[in-house]
């Protein structure tokens, strides 16, 4: 990526030709991002596509096999140590035996300029619960005092591991409104997620992973295009797909035998157009693909893994 | 460049590292006094037993020594072993839920988060200590202030090992291994010690080889206390070594263990 050629302080991220196996299993097959300065960066992809490895070695807690990570321009270790990094991990509950305002001052206590407890408390939605152990905490809570404690130390950077899984659909809104109220502006993020509306909602820039690649890299409504997309399958001899592929609302389209299948970016008109200029079209099927199916049709994309989204 | 508060870089990973450190340490004493089952089973077990059979065996003596007095030796040895070591069952547990890792990626030194577990398994101890100083007292025990302070003084330098075996184990194994583990550990230790009465004799070649355990020297802190003087080369010998590799260990084992739990 050329981008990362340039200076590298001047970005919040920046990872070149990463690669980790574990064993037998590779994890991530040559990643390279670019997350600039108070970019809101959402990694977007269903499990095992190997985005917590990747945050991993950017929060510098696994060393990458191959290539190499600067956060800030720094080393992840050394960014770390000068506290402008905060992290929210995949897994993880809080210490016991500590009240969550306890919790979240121990943790403003290591680093060198952070907010003010009662202001993170407050806008994390904790006050109420401030006095209360951790222990004792909802679910939802426990994710917000988790959060708590990613930006309490007010990081440079911050990188959430898919911070709203196991939430439900409340907890979840309310977690990304306390999100907005502490890290808004001015702040570098990257976060995980498998939920599409999520980083439509909140990032920047979505970075699409599967199969330990990078298979899209847009704005939201660009890969949202991409994966959105429903498909279009029928009988139907004769046609060639040079023809096909004129149609409205098609974007793609493809012969398999007798068959022809669409990819639609407005299948409602494609239907019509293709029933009306072809009514022997038979055996009709429509599919809108889930996210994990547009990632595994994207990974074997024959374009390669690298292709950016137009 | 400056950090996102504003701070240049350099300044802001070095300011108040030192102060940090003691934040935390704080927390973390503070967490342990909140464990009640933690000091139930390391504080109560030697106190409970030792109570028990020195208060109901009260004219007894034991090589010419009062039991009141020779069985608080082995008692504060084994007791403050354990309580030393079981510190590593809360840090299995603080890894099992992953905590340890979010630590990790907190600008908290390494050396203050080791730093601070070897304080909180000396705090501890300490309480143990004390406790059955005062049960001795209470049962009429009496040794000179000297011998007290031997006692006290060596007991503290013999832990060191124990200290550094607690944080290398609780980097290890996982909570549901660690609990038999560290048991079984300190409980060979204690029993090849001597802590629960002589086992090896005064001479002979098994005698040579529990001479060579740091909790042999850890008993001898206490009969150091009944004879006031301290040990001898050899037993400063054993323990430094033994503290040194196993210090070593444990920091070794702790660099390494970032992996997801």
């Amino acid at each position: 990526m050329s981008r990362a050629q340039g200076d590298l302080a001047g970005c919040g991220v920046v990872a070149k030709g990463l690669h980790k196996s574990y064993g037998p299993v590779t994890a991530v097959r040559g990643v390279d991002l670019v997350v600039r300065r108070s970019e809101t960066v959402a990694l977007l992809g269903p499990n095992g596509a190997g985005k917590t490895t990747v945050i991993d070695m950017v929060l510098g807690l696994l060393r990458p096999d191959a290539g190499e990570v600067h956060v800030l321009g720094l080393a992840p270790a050394d960014a770390v140590r000068a506290g402008l990094v905060g992290g929210m991990l995949q897994v993880g509950s809080l210490t016991r035996d500590l009240t969550v305002r306890e919790l979240v001052d121990m943790v403003a206590g290591l680093y060198p300029a952070p907010l003010r407890v009662e202001d993170v408390l407050k806008a994390t939605g904790l006050s109420e619960v401030a006095d209360r152990y951790t222990q004792d905490l909802s679910g939802g809570q426990a994710q917000r005092a988790r959060f708590a404690v990613a930006v309490v130390g007010d990081p440079a950077l911050l990188v959430l591991d898919e911070p709203t899984v196991a939430l439900d659909v409340e907890a979840r809104r309310e977690f990304w409104a306390s999100m907005r109220a502490v890290a808004a502006r001015g702040k570098t993020v990257l976060f995980a997620t498998h939920y599409l509306e999520e980083a439509d909602a909140f990032a920047d820039r979505v970075v699409l992973m599967a199969r330990g690649q990078i298979v899209a890299d847009g704005t939201p409504n660009e890969v949202k295009a991409k994966v959105g997309t429903r498909t279009i399958r029928a009988t139907l001899p004769g046609p060639a797909v040079d023809e096909l592929v004129t149609l409205p609302g098609v974007a793609g389209a493809e012969r398999r035998g007798d068959d022809v299948v669409l990819q639609c970016s407005d299948s409602d008109t494609a239907l019509r157009v293709l029933l009306y200029r072809y009514p022997g079209a038979r055996d009709i099927e429509v599919r809108g693909g889930s996210l994990e199916e547009a990632f595994l049709e994207l990974t074997s994309d024959e374009a390669g893994p690298s292709g950016v989204v137009a | 460049m400056t950090s996102a508060s504003g701070l240049p870089l350099e300044l802001a990973g070095r300011k108040g590292t030192g102060l940090a450190a003691l934040g935390y340490m704080r927390y973390d004493l503070v967490k342990v006094f909140r464990n009640r089952r933690y000091f139930v089973f390391s504080l109560g077990f030697p106190l409970v037993l030792y109570l028990v059979i020195a208060g109901s065996n009260h004219h007894a003596s034991f090589y010419g020594v009062p039991l009141r007095v020779y069985y608080l030796t082995g008692m504060v040895s084994w007791g403050s072993m354990n309580a030393v070591t079981s510190g590593g069952g809360l840090i299995s547990l603080e890894r099992s839920v992953g905590w340890t890792r979010q630590l990790r990626i907190t600008p908290l030194p390494a050396w203050a988060y080791i730093a601070s577990k070897v304080v909180r398994g000396y705090v501890t101890a300490c309480v143990v200590v004390v406790a059955l100083y005062v049960a001795a007292v209470a049962l009429g025990a009496h040794l000179q202030a000297g011998g007290w302070l031997i006692m006290t003084g060596l007991v503290l330098i013999g832990l060191a090992p124990f200290a550094a075996l607690g944080i290398a184990l609780g980097h290890t194994l996982r909570p549901d291994s660690l609990g038999p583990a560290l048991g079984g550990v300190s409980a060979l230790f204690a029993l090849l010690g001597g802590a629960w009465g002589p086992i090896a004799g005064n001479g002979g070649t098994f005698f040579d080889v529990v001479k060579l355990l740091p909790s042999y020297w850890l008993v001898q802190a206490g009969e150091a206390g009944l004879t006031q003087s301290a040990w001898p080369l050899e037993g400063w010998l054993v323990v430094a070594v033994w503290a040194a590799v196993l210090s070593w260990a444990a920091v070794a084992v702790y660099r390494r263990d970032s992996a997801r739990p």
